[in-house]
């Protein structure tokens, strides 16, 4: 191993510059972004300090007292009350929490609670934490259609819940997709599941930082958010857990986090959270006004380039994300596309989950619709906090030529 | 030296490993390629003896990270299925005996994967293949045996056309066995020590006429002897090959008391016939689907070494092409030579060229 030879024991191993190449163009804000230079300053500071912030010593104080003031930013920044963020170890982790605890909970109180309505486009943090429930645990899993937009109309969701509200356990629909960048109309539909009382959770992690996510303004019970989509760190997140909601832990163990998530928390990666939320919060409609101009300019690149390529998902304004473009590339293969693209420096996604590597047809767009080839054919531009002009343009001088040479491959 | 733009397809073994690592450090702009062969990865063999489970792509995955190229892994499975699982099943049931790993070479990595390949803008296929490419007569390529006799694999490569071996590259020709995997060692590769992979890499437990009865069902028929006599009977023609002597299932000694063999297979009734080992022995066989990759189609007689089967013996004999079919005679008696089988004519060391066996006597 020359690399480790070379490092020396007590340096990390720095990859050959080949393995890691730059990206210069990264266009996958959605999978995951640069770290803010006040995140990664605050996060690098702290690692060097010491405290659990669950010891009572001077060093456990100092802890708890850097977590308590990220959870009041946090809060403060998502419309919430301080003890309704609970720390999480990242998104999946929240929507575990949310989805089975909350079918747990209520189940426990009324055993005809079973059924759990989400929509067939859920991240599946979400999608599969469902379908676990529906196998081991007696749940009957209710799939709310959604329209070719990706949209799921209210009156779909209060016809969902009216066939028998008494035994709908948990709602849980994702604020914006993480795929097309579908907006769904939140407070609406929390609204439907508050007038049965009904515990409804959104998945905000892409809506968080580019659209004003406010837990008390939702309506909903619990929101997801995560640090890394918005310039923090990986490995935390939180679930926005309104006043009255106990959800059943996941965790079991110290009995932190209001006894919902047991675990030490992070606090070097909870520090870096709240100052990736402060920032992000503090220029986010500037920042969504720049994103959807940039957007629209990538869109219209795209088309000028390859006049036949399909906008998946809404159309651009206020029902997407204002940094997801998505299309799908018709005689294209969205894996040769990607590498294509990647061997001009250009980084973007396929959106789907994988299986050994294999792309698989995107879930979401099925459930928009879609058909395999046009699924397959698809890839997602994803612009964030980092993202120039200069990255739009070389996109639209690389995709002409990428398309026409992934058209070949497929014939 | 050119540098090209080269696609290593690596298995996840060894061999891919160290010849991808090979074309890296020769000058090549190389990217890796794990083929997905199965829809359903973990039906297939595991670990170290298939070459297309989660773990193989790992572990081809985390080579090409320590190399320090681009990695991709391609769906293959469609094609797969299609071009060599579904052939396989079909030659049985014709009474054939078929070579699945050539099939792949034909069909897949340096057809469907090629032909991809340069679609997207390379220039080659590199793989961890056994056996040597060297500059032809004619400008072209041919394709020769690897300095590892025991490991050469220009058997089951032998059905590719001058075409395709002008677009391969075997970085692994001129090397053993052993010396790839202390080289793959040095090169800090975990896979130095993983062990050869062996048998069809689509049956995962290796119970090859399981698989079969599978696919084709029960199909009930007589064990007659060469004489005549019923002497057993078996639930498919398919379990069986020509030469076999285990597994016959023949419940009585033939009357000469000497071992039995399969001498012949006739799908549409299901008999099996069996005999003694020299009703074997054949010296006259025919072949179709004839590729001459090392030399022009020979317009009469050609002296040359054929080998029958992989790994078998080479057999000196006079071959005469006829169009598309080459009838093959040999100097001295074979035995157990089975249709559907490739016959690979060699001048010493290098393949002329290939056919499939469809007759012999």
């Amino acid at each position: 191993m020359s690399n480790l030879d070379a490092a020396g024991p007590d340096r990390v191993p720095v990859p050959d510059a080949r393995t890691a190449p730059a990206s210069p163009v990264y266009l996958d804000h959605a999978a995951t972004t640069p770290m803010l230079p006040a995140a990664l300053a605050a996060m690098t500071a702290e690692l060097a300090e010491l405290g659990n912030p669950s010891s009572l010593h001077n060093a456990g104080r100092r802890a708890r007292r850097v977590v308590e003031e990220s959870r009041e930013l946090i809060a403060e920044a998502y419309g919430a009350r301080p003890s309704e963020v609970v720390f999480t170890g990242g998104g999946t982790e929240a929507d575990n929490l949310a989805v089975k605890g909350l079918y747990w909970a209520r189940r426990a109180e009324h055993a005809a609670r079973r059924r759990v309505l989400a929509t067939a486009t859920e991240h599946h943090a979400v999608l599969d934490s469902v379908r676990w429930l529906a196998e081991h645990e007696g749940a009957e899993a209710d799939w709310l259609p959604v329209q070719p937009t990706g949209v799921v109309s209210p009156a779909m969701l209060a016809e969902a819940i009216e066939r028998d509200p008494a035994s709908v356990a948990v709602i849980s629909i994702m604020w914006a997709n993480n795929e097309v960048g579908t907006v769904q109309p939140i407070a609406e539909l929390a609204e439907l599941a508050a007038e049965h009382q009904i515990p409804f959770h959104s998945d905000a992690v892409q809506a968080a930082g580019q659209l004003p996510v406010s837990l008390a303004e939702s309506g909903a019970t619990a929101l997801t958010v995560t640090a890394h989509k918005i310039g923090g760190p990986v490995g935390v997140g939180a679930l926005l857990l309104a006043k009255g909601s106990e959800p059943v832990p996941v965790l079991h163990g110290g009995g932190q986090e209001r006894d919902v998530r047991s675990g030490t928390l992070d606090v070097p990666a909870i520090r870096a959270f709240a100052m990736a939320v402060q920032a992000a919060t503090e220029r986010r409609a500037d920042e969504a006004k720049r994103l959807a101009w940039l957007r629209d300019d990538l869109i219209a690149q795209i088309l000028a380039a390859v006049p036949d390529a399909v906008l998946n998902g809404p159309p651009p304004g206020p029902g997407r994300l204002p940094g997801n473009a998505h299309f799908s590339f018709p005689g294209c293969e969205g894996d040769a596309l990607l590498m294509l693209l990647d061997a001009r420096g250009i980084a973007c996604s396929t959106g789907s989950a994988c299986t050994a590597g294999v792309a698989q047809p995107s879930h979401v767009l099925l459930a928009m619709g879609a058909d395999e080839a046009r699924a397959r054919g698809s890839l997602r531009f994803s612009l964030g906090h980092s993202s120039q002009q200069s990255d739009v343009d070389a996109l639209g001088a690389a995709i002409g030529e990428a398309v026409e040479r992934a058209r070949r491959a497929s014939r | 030296m050119t540098s090209l733009r080269v696609l290593a397809a690596m298995s996840g073994g060894v061999d891919s490993a160290v010849a991808a690592a090979r074309a890296d450090e020769a000058g090549h702009d190389v990217t890796g390629v794990h083929l997905a062969l199965s829809r359903n990865p973990s039906s297939y063999r595991t670990g170290a003896r298939g070459c297309c489970t989660l773990e193989d792509a790992r572990d081809a995955r985390r080579a090409a990270d320590v190399i320090g190229i681009p990695f991709y892994v391609w769906d293959m499975a469609g094609r797969f299925h299609a071009d060599v699982v579904q052939d396989f099943v079909a030659e049985y049931a014709r009474g054939h005996t078929p070579n699945p790993c050539l099939r792949c070479n034909e069909k897949i990595k340096f057809a469907a994967v090629l032909d991809r390949a340069v679609a997207l803008g390379f220039d080659a296929v590199c793989t961890g293949h056994h056996a040597r490419l060297e500059p032809g007569a004619d400008g072209g390529t041919r394709l020769v045996r690897s300095v590892d006799a025991a490991k050469d694999q220009s058997y089951v490569l032998a059905v590719l056309t001058s075409e395709q071996l002008g677009r391969a590259m075997f970085p692994l020709g001129d090397t053993t066995k052993d010396q790839v995997r202390k080289e793959a060692a040095d090169r800090g590769l975990a896979v130095a020590d993983k062990p050869d992979s062996h048998d069809v890499c689509f049956i995962a437990d290796g119970d090859t006429r399981g698989f079969l009865r599978g696919q084709l069902g029960s199909a009930p028929g007589q064990i007659v002897d060469v004489d005549g006599t019923v002497v057993g009977s078996h639930d498919g023609s398919y379990g069986f090959t020509i030469g076999q002597r285990k597994g016959l299932g023949i419940d009585r000694p033939a009357a000469d008391g000497r071992p039995r063999f399969v001498l012949g297979i006739e799908p549409v009734s299901g008999t099996v016939t069996v005999g003694p080992a020299e009703a074997l022995e054949v010296t006259e066989i025919e072949a179709g689907r004839a590729v001459w990759s090392g030399c022009l189609p020979p317009v009469g007689p050609l002296e040359c070494l054929v080998q029958l089967r992989a790994h078998g013996d080479v057999h000196p004999a006079v071959c005469e092409p006829d169009g598309d079919l080459v009838r093959i005679s040999l100097r001295e008696p074979a035995r157990g030579i089975a249709s559907g089988q490739a016959a690979v004519f060699y001048d010493g060391d290098a393949v002329l060229g290939s056919a499939t066996i469809t007759r012999s006597r």
